[in-house]
C-alpha cells in the first residue's frame, strides 16, 4: 500500500483531526460556492430552469458531504458493535426493555439486508425471543446512516431526529406486538430444529487505526454505491422544484386527503428505491404542498418494507409470520403518518 | 492445498470476495480449492451471522463484508 493511502491508519488521531477540519471548511464553503456557480450560469435565477439548477447545485455537494461525514462516523460507531457483541447483549433479555435495546442496537450494528437471514438465525439460536429479534430487524434497515444523512441534509436536524425517534418507536412496538402474538410456531421447521448455540463474544481488541480503516472502507463502499442514486434523486427533485406548480401536491398528498397516508404506504412497499434516491424527491414533494405525515409514511414504507427483503425472510419465516410482520409494521407506519398530519 | 469456502447467498459482496480470493491465490501461486456455499442451512451451520463468510480448512476466519487483500494473504500463507 502506498504512503498516501496508509497514513490515516498509521496516524489515526492526526487523520481524524485533519479530516474533521477539512470537512468543516468544505461545509462552510457550500453556500457561497453554489451561489457563485449559479450566478455564472447564463440563466435567469427566477426562471424554472434557474430555480431547478440552483436546487441541484446547492443540494448535490451538500448531500454528498453530509453523507460522507455521517457514513464515516457511523462506520466508527459500527466498529464497536459487531453482530456477535449485539447478540451477546441481547441474549437473556425479555419484555419491553429488550425491544427498546434491540431497536437501538439495530441502529448502531452494521447491517446489510443480504445478511438478514444468518443474523436472524444467530439471534434465534442464542434464545433471543422472536419479538426482540424483530425489533432489531425492523430498526436496522429503517434507521440507517444513508437515510439519516439525507434527512439531515435536505430537511434539517429536527426532521432527521424525528425520523430516528419514530423509526425506533415503530420497531419497538411492532417487535413487542409480534412477541405478544407468540408466533414461534411460524418459523420454518429447519430453523426451529437448529441446535441452541451459546452467545459469546469472540472478537479480539480493536485498535483506533482498525476502526478508522473500517470507517474509511464503509465510506468507499456506501458512498461509492449510492452516489448515482443521490444525483438522480436530486435531479428529479430539482425538476419538481423548478417545474411543478406550487401546491400541486396539496390535493394529492395534502393533509385533507385522508386516503393519502394508506396510499403512500401501499405505493411505498413494492418500491425498492434506496433512501438515497427517494429522499430528495420526497423533499421536493413536501415543498409543493404534500403533508409531512404522508411523506414520512411513504419514506418509511419504502425503506423499511420491501418485497426483496420479504423474499429473503421467506427462507426462515412461514407465510403467516411474514404477513403479520408486514401488517404490523405497515400499521405502525400508518399511525405515524396520521398522527403527524393531525398534530402538525 | 488450502480448502477455502465462501459462505453467502450470492450477493454482490460474496461474488467480490470469491474473485478477490482467486486473484490473491493466483498472484501468490498458492493452490486452493475454492467452493461457494450458498444454501442457508449450511451457511448458518458455520455459525456466522453476517455474509460473506470465509472458512479456511474448516475454520471460520471472516464474516461480514469483503475481506481486504492483506487479510486474504494471511490466510494463504
Amino acid at each position: 500500500m502506498n504512503a498516501v493511502l496508509s497514513w490515516p491508519v498509521e496516524r489515526p488521531k492526526v487523520f481524524l483531526l485533519v479530516a474533521t477540519a477539512i470537512w468543516i471548511a468544505l461545509y462552510a464553503l457550500l453556500v457561497p460556492a453554489s451561489e457563485a456557480i449559479v450566478a455564472v450560469l447564463p440563466v435567469d435565477r427566477e426562471s424554472h430552469l434557474g430555480s431547478a439548477l440552483q436546487f441541484f447545485f446547492y443540494d448535490t455537494p451538500k448531500v454528498l458531504l453530509l453523507l460522507t461525514g455521517v457514513v464515516f462516523v457511523m462506520g466508527l460507531v459500527n466498529s464497536y458493535f459487531t453482530p456477535e457483541r449485539t447478540r451477546a447483549l441481547l441474549s437473556g433479555r425479555t419484555g419491553g426493555l429488550g425491544n427498546v435495546l434491540a431497536a437501538s442496537l439495530g441502529v448502531v450494528t452494521p447491517f446489510c439486508s443480504c445478511s438478514a437471514v444468518p443474523l436472524f438465525i444467530g439471534f434465534v439460536q442464542a434464545g433471543i425471543p422472536l419479538g426482540i429479534t424483530f425489533s432489531f430487524l425492523i430498526a436496522a434497515p429503517m434507521v440507517n446512516e444513508v437515510a439519516l444523512a439525507l434527512l439531515l441534509a435536505l430537511f434539517g436536524w429536527k426532521i432527521a431526529l424525528l425520523y430516528l425517534v419514530l423509526g425506533l418507536a415503530v420497531a419497538i412496538v411492532s417487535g413487542w406486538v409480534i412477541g405478544w402474538l407468540r408466533m414461534e410456531a411460524h418459523l420454518e421447521d429447519w430453523v426451529r430444529n437448529l441446535a441452541r448455540a451459546q452467545a459469546g463474544v469472540t472478537a479480539g481488541s480493536t485498535t483506533l487505526a482498525q476502526r478508522v480503516q473500517a470507517a474509511l472502507a464503509a465510506v468507499c463502499d456506501i458512498v461509492g454505491r449510492v452516489w448515482p442514486y443521490v444525483i438522480a434523486g436530486i435531479a428529479i427533485g430539482a425538476a419538481i422544484h423548478g417545474y411543478v406548480p406550487q401546491d400541486f401536491m396539496a390535493s394529492l398528498m395534502g393533509r385533507e386527503a385522508w386516503w393519502s397516508v394508506p396510499a403512500a404506504v401501499l405505493i411505498g412497499v413494492p418500491m425498492y428505491a434506496n433512501a438515497a434516491g427517494i429522499i430528495p424527491i420526497v423533499e421536493a414533494l413536501l415543498a409543493k404542498g404534500a403533508a409531512l405525515g404522508t411523506v414520512l409514511a411513504f419514506m418509511m414504507s419504502v425503506i423499511a418494507l420491501s418485497l426483496p427483503e420479504m423474499v429473503i425472510l421467506r427462507k426462515v419465516l412461514k407465510p403467516r409470520l411474514i404477513a403479520v410482520f408486514a401488517g404490523v409494521v405497515a400499521t405502525g407506519i400508518l399511525i405515524v403518518g396520521y398522527v403527524f398530519n393531525a398534530v402538525l | 492445498m488450502k480448502d477455502i469456502k465462501v459462505l453467502g447467498t450470492g450477493c454482490a459482496n460474496c461474488r467480490a470476495t470469491v474473485q478477490r480470493i482467486e486473484e490473491a491465490a493466483r498472484a501468490k501461486g498458492v493452490e486452493i480449492e475454492l467452493t461457494k456455499v450458498e444454501d442457508m442451512p449450511s451457511i448458518v451451520g458455520y455459525g456466522v451471522m453476517a455474509t460473506p463468510g470465509v472458512v479456511v480448512d474448516g475454520k471460520v476466519v471472516h464474516a461480514g463484508g469483503v475481506p481486504r487483500r492483506e487479510v486474504i494473504e494471511t490466510w494463504l500463507a
